[in-house]
């Protein structure tokens, strides 16, 4: 066993208990802080494929960005166990038969694909290196990138927007 | 390392946050398992880009081809990003007007 498939383990291994743990855990904050896990285990993963920007994009955005949001928005509402609302036990038996379900169904779709394609894990190619990406994005992408930047407009205006106390209510 | 194994990894991660969103009934962390799925998917669309590199890399030393994948996840991130800011100021104002982000009461639209 080579220290690179040691590493796929132990990555593997992290993502899936923390997605469990995020699921399963009382706290929402300690939800917010397995989904971190997740999300540095999945920025190893992009490593280990040699992506490398999407490697620290990932972390900046996800693990730093989204998650600081979403701790502030938990520590704003002041939640805890206590007042975490709960399922009834059938409806929760319920859910997780349907999920176990779906992973069965395309688990069993996609089995027959072992064997036939190998050799993710060689590390050569450099198409996930800054430069490479920056060029494609900056020449063949460059229309999406700028709409993209709209987007980041229109969403900023309307998280402004819904953020603001309103004076006179709409909803009510 | 055999794709399958990513495959594998991918499909247990989306159902994880399948099973999250239909069990919880807090609406944050319903958010947060939609961002494992996004999560799921991105690292199989590298994968599989990754897995098309060493294939065309055989014929020919200097191609790019599987670059459109990466940016591919690139650009969901950046969507992903936008939608967490809308949909946490959502959540924030529907908090602030029945006083909890219990689900069950986010009912309004069936009355």
């Amino acid at each position: 066993m080579s220290i690179l498939e040691i590493l796929f383990w132990f990555l593997t291994a992290l993502a899936l208990f923390g997605a469990l743990m995020v699921v399963f855990s009382k706290n929402p904050v300690h939800s917010v802080l397995w989904l971190i896990s997740v999300f540095f285990s999945i920025s190893g993963h992009y490593i280990l494929l040699n992506a490398q920007f999407l490697a620290i994009v990932n972390m900046i955005v996800y693990a730093g960005a989204i998650m600081v949001l979403f701790l502030f928005v938990i520590m704003l509402m002041n939640m805890n166990t206590e007042s975490e609302p709960q399922k009834s036990k059938w409806l929760r038996i319920a859910a997780s038969l349907s999920g176990g379900s779906l992973m069965l169904v395309l688990v069993a779709a996609l089995k027959d694909t072992s064997g036939k394609v190998t050799g993710v894990f060689k590390v050569e190619g450099n198409i996930g290196l800054i430069k490479n990406l920056g060029q494609v994005l900056f020449t063949d992408y460059v229309l999406p990138f700028e709409i993209s930047s709209v987007l980041f407009l229109s969403a900023m205006v309307g998280a402004v927007l819904l953020g603001k106390k309103e004076t006179n209510s709409i909803i009510s | 390392m055999p794709i399958n194994y990513y495959i594998l990894l991918s499909v247990a991660l989306f159902s994880i946050g399948i099973v999250g969103v239909l069990t919880r009934r807090n609406a944050i962390i319903i958010f947060m398992c939609i961002e494992i799925m996004l999560n799921a998917v991105n690292l199989l669309l590298v994968a599989f880009s990754k897995m098309h590199h060493l294939r065309a890399l055989v014929a020919d030393r200097a191609t790019t081809v599987g670059t459109d994948a990466q940016l591919f996840v690139f650009f969901i991130m950046v969507v992903a990003a936008a939608e967490v800011t809308v949909g946490l100021a959502i959540i924030v104002m529907l908090y602030r007007n029945i006083h909890s982000v219990d689900i069950n009461f986010l009912n309004r639209l069936k009355h």
